[in-house]
């Protein structure tokens, strides 16, 4: 075995505990998985039937964690986990995967079918078959602190932009601050309005907030990637710059796995409780307008609907919040089908939206967001999520749909009250 | 060996060993899952994994209705065997009083002839769910050996049932010790296959709901 296969099949045990182990037990094969997933429902290649996309985990827990496996090995009866099966399962892995969690909520067994493929990845990444994409996503964001390269002159620059525009001061490194806002790269490079609409809110709001400059990513690559100690060594930088800053909330910002990473994964990653909350913005806005602080003026007469993020809803528990914010800014709020929790992913979350290899799938399973988007026809759909936002954007003008983006915070900004 | 040998070695020996069989494999492969343990989850929690988990051990027996319209066959058929293999192993007459000899448990019957109908339409739904293993694109490239096997097992208590009950092609004995033959099959088999499910099911879903609960998702 090589050394890098030994690394590989050693992740993979590593991952296998109760949760796995009765997953397994409990596969009868039934295939309703692959008709939860937009991979196998778009493309109708069996391939990419969720539970298929886990062998290389299933083949581990079988063999060493059973013991009628155990003994079938002894007899070299069971399948083996070889360079083959997972150069082969590359592509099931982070192609034709986003982590969506869709096929979690239907399997009839109970099967968290999305964690298991999670786990898959981290022996994928140990033995090295990752898409190149993502393995340059992930160096950067180790050794710049940010996946598409941002570095903080970059954030420097737009904050000088945003304070131009706004009139409002952008506070860094304040210490004491309650709230300290995370941002992902494609909000600093691609919608800075967001770091405005934030600096509005807060002002109305009279919320006391900051960006770190020490850590002001929030995504996560690690996690897509699909390795444990990156992903912890880039929650360790946000834990680090909360505790020096006394802040009492981390702010998630519009981005689906940054949530997932921070909020959900983040603890377990490093291994403690963090001292301090972890919100995504659209909680945060939701607790404003609860305690009555949160004011809007006008409503919007367009049709608008709302793209959950899969990492937000689904995966992640904000699934209310967005809706009681839309309903105060618009008289015209339409759901898509399957909306909230059984919502269909826009196919580029997961790694997918860096990994160009993707590309091709990823407009195909489009498909479905698009007949859900068809069965509506709204005037803009509102996310939380650059990520979902940017897909969303390339994939609609790729099937010629012109319908307008808008983010959820941002759109709310303009609405504030005088 | 007469048929009357026959018979009372599925009943005597043939019943002994494979329900020894049956219940060690069982506690072995369930305690395997449950030592493995689990990490605590450190995260803040939003919402409480115990409610959770126990009531997606329930709600998870019924589909939203996107994944009702789009795995149809599946459901309905599934549903309709599962039902079918309770009310022939549970609540017919012959089978409680068998139960009532092992476990001194009693509880009442459905009427005999209804059971009879259950059973044929029972085997017909595991015929369409082969079927629908053999035509369907995804459960063609998923099926093995194992979930043939399975289906085999599955399907032959019934078939001798029904044929014992309604002594067809030989004297009574030989078809009740076929039919307790058929079922001693399925008990040896069951811990070492997919059959497995119909325990871990159960700490599958409790998991399911566990995880999802805990960030404040209803799963």
């Amino acid at each position: 075995m090589s050394a890098s296969l030994e690394a590989g099949v050693n992740a993979l045990k590593e991952q296998v505990d109760s949760t796995v182990a009765s997953f397994f037990s409990s596969c009868v094969h039934c295939g309703m998985c692959a008709d939860a997933c937009l991979f196998y429902t778009e493309t109708g290649d069996p391939h990419n039937t969720p539970i298929t996309k886990t062998e290389p985990l299933r083949r581990i827990w079988k063999s060493e964690y059973t013991l009628f496996g155990r003994i079938g090995k002894k007899l070299g009866l069971v399948k083996k986990v070889d360079e083959k099966l997972l150069a082969e399962w590359e592509t099931l892995v982070y192609d034709s995967c986003t982590l969506c969690g869709r096929c979690s909520m239907v399997c009839p067994v109970g099967n968290d079918i999305t964690s298991m493929i999670r786990k898959t990845r981290e022996g994928m990444a140990a033995a090295g078959y990752v898409p190149e994409g993502v393995i340059g996503a992930t160096k950067r964001a180790v050794t710049i602190g940010s996946p598409m390269g941002v570095k903080l002159p970059a954030l420097l620059a737009q904050i000088g932009h945003v304070e131009k525009d706004t009139g409002l001061k952008i506070p860094l490194d304040v210490e004491g601050a309650e709230y300290m806002l995370l941002l992902s790269s494609m909000e600093i490079m691609n919608f800075p309005e967001f770091i405005g609409s934030i600096a509005k809110i807060f002002d109305k709001v009279g919320a006391s907030w900051t960006i770190s400059t020490k850590a002001f990513e929030a995504t996560n690559s690690g996690i897509q990637i699909g390795v444990s100690d990156i992903a912890a060594e880039l929650v360790q930088r946000i834990v680090d710059a909360a505790e020096l800053l006394k802040v009492k909330t981390v702010i998630s910002p519009e981005c689906g796995h940054a949530y997932m990473a921070i909020r959900w994964e983040g603890p377990n990653l490093v291994g403690k409780p963090f001292g301090f909350k972890v919100r995504h913005i659209l909680e945060v806005l939701e607790t404003f307008r609860l305690d009555g602080r949160l004011n809007t003026s006008g409503l919007e007469s367009k049709k608008l609907t709302y793209h959950d993020p899969c990492q937000i809803a689904r995966r992640g528990g904000v699934i209310d919040e967005p809706r009681n914010l839309i309903n105060m800014i618009s008289d015209n709020f339409v759901e898509m089908p399957d909306a909230g929790k059984m919502n269909w992913c826009c196919g580029a979350g997961g790694g997918v939206s860096s990994n160009e290899r993707a590309d091709k799938v990823r407009l195909k399973v489009f498909q479905r967001k698009k007949e859900q988007l068809d069965e509506i026809r709204p005037d803009a759909i509102v996310s939380a999520c650059s990520n979902c936002r940017i897909n969303l954007e390339e994939a609609l003008e790729e099937y010629g749909m012109e319908i307008p983006l808008l983010g959820l915070t941002e759109t709310i900004a303009e609405h504030l009250a005088d | 060996m007469s048929e009357i040998e026959f018979l009372s070695w599925v009943r005597g020996t043939g019943f002994q060993i494979a329900v020894v069989i049956f219940v060690a494999g069982v506690i072995i492969r369930i305690s395997e899952v449950l030592l493995l343990g689990r990490k605590t989850d450190l995260a803040e929690a939003k919402g409480s994994s115990m409610s959770g988990g126990l009531k997606t051990m329930v709600t998870r027996s019924f589909p939203d209705a996107n994944t009702l319209k789009r795995s149809m066959v599946t459901l309905v058929a599934g549903y309709v065997f599962h039902i079918g293999l309770f009310v022939t192993l549970f609540l017919f007459a012959p089978h409680i009083l068998m139960f009532k000899e092992v476990t001194g448990l009693s509880w009442p019957a459905l009427p005999t002839a209804f059971v009879d109908a259950i059973t044929v339409v029972t085997i017909i739904s595991l015929f369409i769910i082969l079927a629908h293993r053999m035509q369907n694109t995804v459960l063609r490239f998923l099926t093995n050996f194992e979930d043939i096997l399975v289906w085999l097992v599955t399907i032959l208590p019934l078939i001798t049932g029904y044929i014992a009950f309604h002594r067809i092609g030989a004297t009574a004995p030989t078809l009740l010790a076929v039919h307790i033959l058929s079922v001693e099959i399925l008990l040896v088999l069951f811990p070492f296959t997919k059959l497995m499910h119909a325990f871990t099911l159960f700490i599958a879903r409790w998991y399911n709901g566990a995880i999802s609960s805990y960030r404040g998702v209803s799963s």
